[in-house]
Formats: C-alpha cells, structure tokens, sequence
C-alpha cells in the first residue's frame, strides 16, 4: 500500500484528526493497539484507504496516572471491540465508549495483564540464558 | 390473546455448530433473533504476554496456536514481520517454498470452512470429501516437516529444510486430483438447491459497514470490495505469479462460501506456476545470527491470510526478546459484525452466519 505514514498527535486532538482523515477516505479501521512504555502508554490506530491504496499510523501518547482517550465507535464501528481488548489488558479507559466491558478475560479479573508491572504469582519465570 | 415474552438463550460455548468455543446469547422473539451478542474469551492465553518472555525465534512456535487451520501462513506472517525489522533478506527458493506452503495452506484451510459451513446447513457428504482432500495437503506437510498441524516450518531467513525428494511430484499430483474437485464441490454445495435456500439472501453485509467494522478476507471481497494483500500489496514473490481476485455481489452467505470456493482454484494457480520456476539455491539465509537482536523501532507488516489481514505489529527495545507483540486478528474482526448482521433473522440462519465468518478462536481469543 504504498508509503507508510505515521502521524503523532496530542490526546485531546485524537477526535478531531481521527474524523478528518476519516473524510479524506480513510474508511477501513484496521486496528489499534497500546504499549506500555513505562511512564506513558502509546496509542497506535492504524487506518487505510482501500481506494487511494494507502495506511497511516495515528500515534498518541496518554500519561500513566490517567489513562483516559476519546473513543472511536462514533467514527468505525470495528473500535467497538478493539477499544474494549485495550480496556481489558491494559486497563485504558474509552470515554465515549457504548460498552466499556472486559472482552478475552472473565469479568471477575483483576489488573491487566499486559501492563509491564502486572503480578502474577503464578506466571513462570523464566531463565535469563539470553 | 396469548400472552408471549422474548427468551435469551446461550448458544455455546461446547456447541459442535460454532466452530470453536464461541457462546452466543441471542433475545429471541418467537424464533426471530432480536439480538445477538457474541462472547469470547473462552480460548484466551495471552499470546502477547508469553511472547514478551520468550526470545524472537521462540515466539515462532507461538503463532502455530493462534488460527491453527492455517499455522503455515501465520509463521509466515511472524516470520515477514520480523525480517522487516531486522533487514533480513530471504533466500529465492525460500520465497518459493513459503509461497507454495502458504498457498496449500490457504486450501486447507479453506477446504475445512467451504466442508463446516456445508454441514451448518446439513449437508454432510461435502464435510467428509473436503477432509479427504485436506488429508492430501496434510500429509504433504508431514513429509514436508514432520508435523500434521502446527508446523514451525518457517525461519527467519527462509524455511527449516529444503523441500524433500518427491514433494513436488507429490503436489502436481495433488494439483491435477484437485481441481476437477473443486467443480464438483460446486456443484455439491453451491448449486445445491437447499443450501442455496438457507444461505441466500442471508446475512447480508453492506460494503461500508464491512470497511468500517475492519472485516477482511473473502467476507470483505464477498462484498464486491477487491482488496487481496496479495495483489494491492504485494509481498514475498506474489507478483510473479499470474491469478485473480474473485469477488461476490450480495455479502451474504453464499457469496463468502463461492469466493472460498474460486480462491481454492486460484491457489492451485499459483503453486502450479510456483512448482514450474521454482530456482534451485539456497533455503535459508546462513547470515541470521542465532541470537537475534533486532534494532530499536516498531513495525507492522500484514499479508492475506485464508481468513483475511493477518498482521503482526511488533516493538523492539534493542535485546534479544520483543518489548510487545500485537497479532491484528482478523477473525476478530469478522466475528464482531454478527450483533450488526444478524438481528430479525432465525436462530438456524445464524449458525449459517457463524459458519460462513470461519471463525478460528485460537486467533480470535488468543
């Protein structure tokens, strides 16, 4: 799909630039995603235009202490369970969001497992040979 | 006046007819479906936090577990995605393996979904002639590597071992039993005249609602949208090879089994060219370091898996181990259409639906 694009916004801007591009004929929602980098949790949406054969990355960065973002299910139907699996294993609140539940783990979990400082006693540890 | 009052009722999760572990709880009126609402999780092991533990090259066996039906072109997918970041180059003759290991795959599996979605609707004789066929593929993959179902066959760099003496015999001969196969299968199931009754006209998905719902696969290009990661993006040795993209009119039921169906005959296509030019050389790039450290950065790289846009977006920190793996599923995505399609239906239409979403829950719950 032709060159990659990646643009890095401000939190509060995300609504804003997510509708434009959606009006420029970025139609398909492919998907979004987290990573914890320690102080900060990194917010990547990737977005695709099937007709102009070409991606671009949103990329967004929201604080530790405060993880709250607009949600996108008022642009993409398809945000809908992607934002819901980021609430589930990292723990980022959707504001916005029609059904802000856990999706792959038990409504009873607690923590989010994908967090870099989650605890599990029961989680193997392995060796550092490498 | 008889008083009447809608019921909720669980479909699944042990439930032959949902393909996995899927539970599905429908408010029925009567036996039109209200709502549908799909829960999954069933499955779920956190791919994506063992990955973080394990080096690069452990992760492979990993991505064997996610959509189990097509565990070639998940290593596939991994593998590409990992060379990208690194800047390893593959070996021409390793492409053409993994092309033609990638494509059997995609019959296979597609082989599996066109059988189950015919039982779905009652029609067995399809389910049992489509595993005989899928036994062929199967035991090409074991004399190939040993392994039935989770292959680890790929590598960064190319594939584990060269094909072996025979193979390609072996899958010419397999090509030529094929493809007068598939026009039966046509006949069998398509031009079936109850299965056309039950999955016509059913579970109709409109091309935007596929877009913005991020479906993808033959449930997108059953929607008439031509988008096959093969063709618009083309990876590995993909636009050496001459084939179509088939595409459906209606997005319903029947349109998502014929684009399987005409994808099986394309993939024929494509391993009939592969076999001819496949160049002699070397299978495996003998510069990848057995300890990979890939640079600081992040990556995503998708290609067409049998169920649609398989992607994998991965960040490195620079030491031996991925900081964070994302596996962008797109069985997931197709799955999550079902609370838009399937409202004012029957309950039997929706294992029709569920059928025709070939849904693989080893990628969907992860």
């Amino acid at each position: 799909m032709g060159e990659e694009r990646i643009v890095e916004i401000k939190t509060e801007e995300l609504l804003k630039i997510a509708e434009e591009f959606k009006n420029k004929g970025y139609t398909y929602f492919s998907f979004m995603t987290a990573v914890d980098e320690k102080e900060k949790f990194s917010l990547c949406y990737r977005l695709s235009s099937l007709e102009n054969k070409n991606s671009i990355t949103i990329k967004v960065k929201i604080p530790r202490d405060n993880p709250v973002i607009d949600s996108l299910t008022s642009l993409w139907a398809g945000a809908n369970w992607q934002e819901r699996e980021v609430y589930d294993l990292f723990g980022i609140i959707f504001e916005g969001h029609p059904d802000l539940r856990r999706i792959l783990l038990p409504e009873y979990w607690e923590g989010h497992p994908l967090r870099k400082d989650y605890q599990d006693e029961r989680i193997t540890k392995r060796p550092d040979f490498y | 006046m008889i008083k009447t009052e809608e019921l909720y009722l669980n479909v699944g999760p042990q439930h032959p007819s949902t393909h996995g572990v899927l539970r599905v709880i429908v408010k029925l009126d009567g036996e039109r479906i209200v709502e549908a609402k799909p829960d999954i999780g069933y499955l779920h092991r956190n791919f994506e936090k063992i990955c973080e533990s394990r080096t690069y090259t452990q992760v492979i066996p990993f991505t064997d577990r996610l959509d189990y039906p097509s565990s070639m072109v998940n290593n596939l997918a991994y593998s590409m995605t990992v060379e990208k970041l690194a800047g390893i180059t593959v070996p021409k003759r390793a492409e053409y393996i993994r092309v033609i290991v990638a494509e059997l795959n995609r019959i296979a599996s597609h082989l599996l979904s066109f059988g189950a979605s015919g039982m779905d609707a009652g029609a067995f004789t399809i389910f049992l002639y489509c595993f005989r066929e899928r036994e062929f593929i199967v035991d090409l993959f074991e004399m190939l590597c040993g392994a039935r179902l989770t292959y680890n066959y790929l590598r960064f760099g190319g594939v584990s071992q060269d094909l072996p003496e025979g193979f390609i015999e072996k899958t010419k001969e397999f090509c030529n039993y094929f493809k007068p196969k598939i026009d039966e299968y046509e006949d069998f199931l398509l031009n079936n005249y109850i299965y056309s009754q039950r999955a016509k006209n059913v579970g109709i998905l409109k091309k935007e609602n596929a877009l913005s719902y991020g479906a993808s696969g033959p449930v997108l290009r059953a929607c008439g949208v031509k988008y096959d990661l093969r063709k618009d993006e083309p990876y590995s040795v993909y636009n050496e090879f001459d084939f179509d993209i088939p595409v459906g009119k209606n997005g319903d039921c029947w349109d998502r089994a014929k684009v399987r169906l005409e994808e099986m005959r394309q993939s024929v296509r494509i391993i009939e060219q592969a076999l001819e030019t496949i160049p002699d050389g070397e299978y495996l790039n003998s510069q990848v370091p057995r300890l990979l450290k890939p640079p600081v950065g992040d990556v995503y790289h998708h290609i067409e898996s049998p169920r649609g846009e398989l992607g994998f977006y991965i960040v490195s920190d620079g030491s031996s181990r991925p900081y964070r793996i994302k596996a962008r599923s797109p069985a997931f995505s197709n799955l999550s259409i079902i609370p838009l399609i399937s409202p004012g239906l029957l309950i039997a239409d929706l294992i029709i639906i569920i059928g025709s979403l070939d849904p693989c829950f080893g990628e969907i719950d992860r």
